[in-house]
């Protein structure tokens, strides 16, 4: 594979693809672990979703 | 007197009294006008040139910040909550404050056009035409930006918000009134189309501004 | 099970963590197979090898409108059913049509240098991009500034709805301002502009970021969802405290 004369453009597209879709995933993947870790915790607290009030609607 | 002039009436009368905002806008425009030459220099040809364009700029920036309290007031008064369980469609009540809003505040922004024109060396035969695009244009400024308002509101922030969610809205606005403003003085390219997209989209947000400001309150406010 | 389980969160966030490893290494099979065919593919007889940043290019652009495309359908059911999934749903699509986006300004700005000779030039196309970067900032802004999650979402409902209005016509007068740009290529009667030989890679790839944004966004959903649990339960233990 020869890419030319504007070999670092080419590169550079393909740099800036890839740590923007890394940073999406990294969003994702540190988010759900943030959210995992809290939501452990509260239910270590014994805090849970359906305490009382029975209709309340899940969000 | 029926509820939408009643409406109407008011909002005027609100603006129009001390501490309304119906001349801000007019004296914010005058400013963002002078301070134009300051920034590219006070070259004559080259202000004449792009004349139109700073008007339509700074018609629509001044528009557009006068829109920042149209909500805010009758809501933090609890008259905002009068409205929406009167009788009248909020929709039709939203449209009175936009009509109300753009006399009080889009109208002096034309009426002073042609004298900031002749400051920016714009000729005064082409002053009226920038005058009627502007006419024809301003309406949709608030209008779309009746949208943005209620949003604002709805999430009680103002300002900046504001003007960040209406002005890529306003685009359109600003390229079909530029593009027939310089039709009209410079040519070669015809008046007519451009101005009758102008109109077009002055009064197709004429509908759908009211209609989704009245969405926004309904659903930001209960 | 039925399509309206999927209405329950519970249940959604089952089927979610059943299907996303599955997703996952489809996502990861597609783009090997999809780069294999991009290196392979031959060059542009006008454009050389920089043809080869197309096949980011273009599938950006796609998945940017598409994510507009998935907002509008979620405000529709935020608005219409008042569904929470929706609203979930509406909020995860947001960040990721805007990085699709991001990605389709920057890797065209970088294609525009050699080919145009200049980083950005103010033509149709590229103009209706940023103006749709522009409104996705928006829509962040407005979910930035919201306190309440049920109240953003349906604040950014209507947004979604008034773009999904105003994208064409900001689209056709960006086109009337300005038309440099070629014209479009890839749909368009008679048969496609492009040889087989690249078109065949470019549609691989755009499957493969295709595939890659609902990975992300069912991911980024439940996290949504798992957020709103917190955000639930905190409120449940400081009204009882």
């Amino acid at each position: 594979m020869i890419l030319g004369p504007h070999v670092d453009f080419i590169v550079a597209a393909y740099a800036v693809t890839v740590f923007v879709v890394v940073a999406l995933m990294a969003w994702v993947i540190l988010d759900y672990l943030a959210q995992r870790r809290i939501l452990g915790d509260l239910e270590e607290r014994g805090v849970t979703r359906h305490s009382g009030r029975a209709g309340k609607v899940e969000r | 007197m029926s509820a939408f002039t009643a409406l109407l009436a008011r909002d005027m009368r609100i603006a129009i009294r001390v501490g309304g905002g119906a001349l801000m806008g007019a004296l914010f425009f005058l400013i963002v006008v002078t301070m134009m030459p300051f920034a590219i220099g006070p070259d004559l040809a080259l202000l004449a040139r792009i004349g139109p364009a700073i008007l339509w700029l700074g018609a629509l920036l001044a528009s557009l910040l006068a829109l920042d309290r149209l909500f805010a007031t009758d809501h933090d008064d609890g008259s905002l909550d009068l409205l929406m369980m009167g009788r009248m469609p909020l929709e039709l009540a939203i449209a009175a404050k936009g009509i109300a809003h753009w006399l009080t505040t889009g109208l002096p922004l034309v009426l002073i056009t042609p004298v900031l024109g002749l400051m920016l060396n714009v000729e005064l035969g082409a002053m009226g035409w920038v005058s009627l695009t502007l006419l024809a244009g301003t309406p949709a400024l608030t209008f779309i930006g009746l949208i943005g308002a209620a949003l604002s509101v709805a999430l009680r922030r103002g300002g900046l918000l504001l003007a960040v969610l209406v002005l890529p809205l306003t685009i359109p606005v600003l390229i079909f009134g530029v593009a027939a403003a310089n039709a009209a003085i410079v040519g070669p390219a015809p008046f007519g189309p451009p101005f009758t997209i102008l109109c077009a989209l002055s009064l197709a947000s004429f509908v759908l501004g009211p209609i989704a400001a009245a969405a926004a309150l309904r659903h930001g406010l209960e | 099970m039925a399509v309206i389980d999927l209405a329950n969160p519970t249940r959604f966030l089952a089927v979610v963590n059943r299907v996303l490893p599955w997703l996952m290494a489809a996502t990861i099979l597609a783009f090997a197979f999809g780069l294999a065919r991009v290196m392979y593919a031959p060059d542009d007889y006008q454009q050389g090898a920089t043809v080869k940043i197309m096949f980011l290019h273009v599938p950006a652009a796609w998945l940017g409108m598409m994510g507009w495309g998935v907002m509008t359908v979620a405000a529709l059911g935020t608005l219409v059913w008042r569904h929470p999934l929706a609203d979930v749903a509406g909020k995860a699509a947001a960040p990721i049509g805007a990085a699709f986006t991001f990605i389709c300004l920057v890797t065209g700005s970088l294609w525009g240098r050699p080919m145009w000779g200049t980083y950005w030039v103010w033509d149709a196309r590229l103009t209706s991009v940023l103006v749709l970067f522009l409104l996705y900032l928006g829509v962040l802004a407005l979910y930035w500034t919201a306190e309440d999650p049920g109240r953003g979402s349906r604040a950014a409902a209507i947004l979604a709805l008034v773009g999904a209005v105003n994208i064409p016509i900001i689209k056709f007068s960006v086109e009337w301002w300005n038309t440099l740009h070629q014209p479009a290529s890839i749909i368009r009667s008679g048969g496609s502009a492009i040889d087989p030989s690249i078109l065949m890679p470019l549609l691989i790839m755009a499957g493969a970021f295709t595939l890659l944004f609902f990975t992300l966004h069912l991911a980024a959903m439940r996290n949504e969802i798992l957020r709103r649990r917190v955000r639930s339960m905190r409120l449940m233990q400081a009204s009882r405290a």
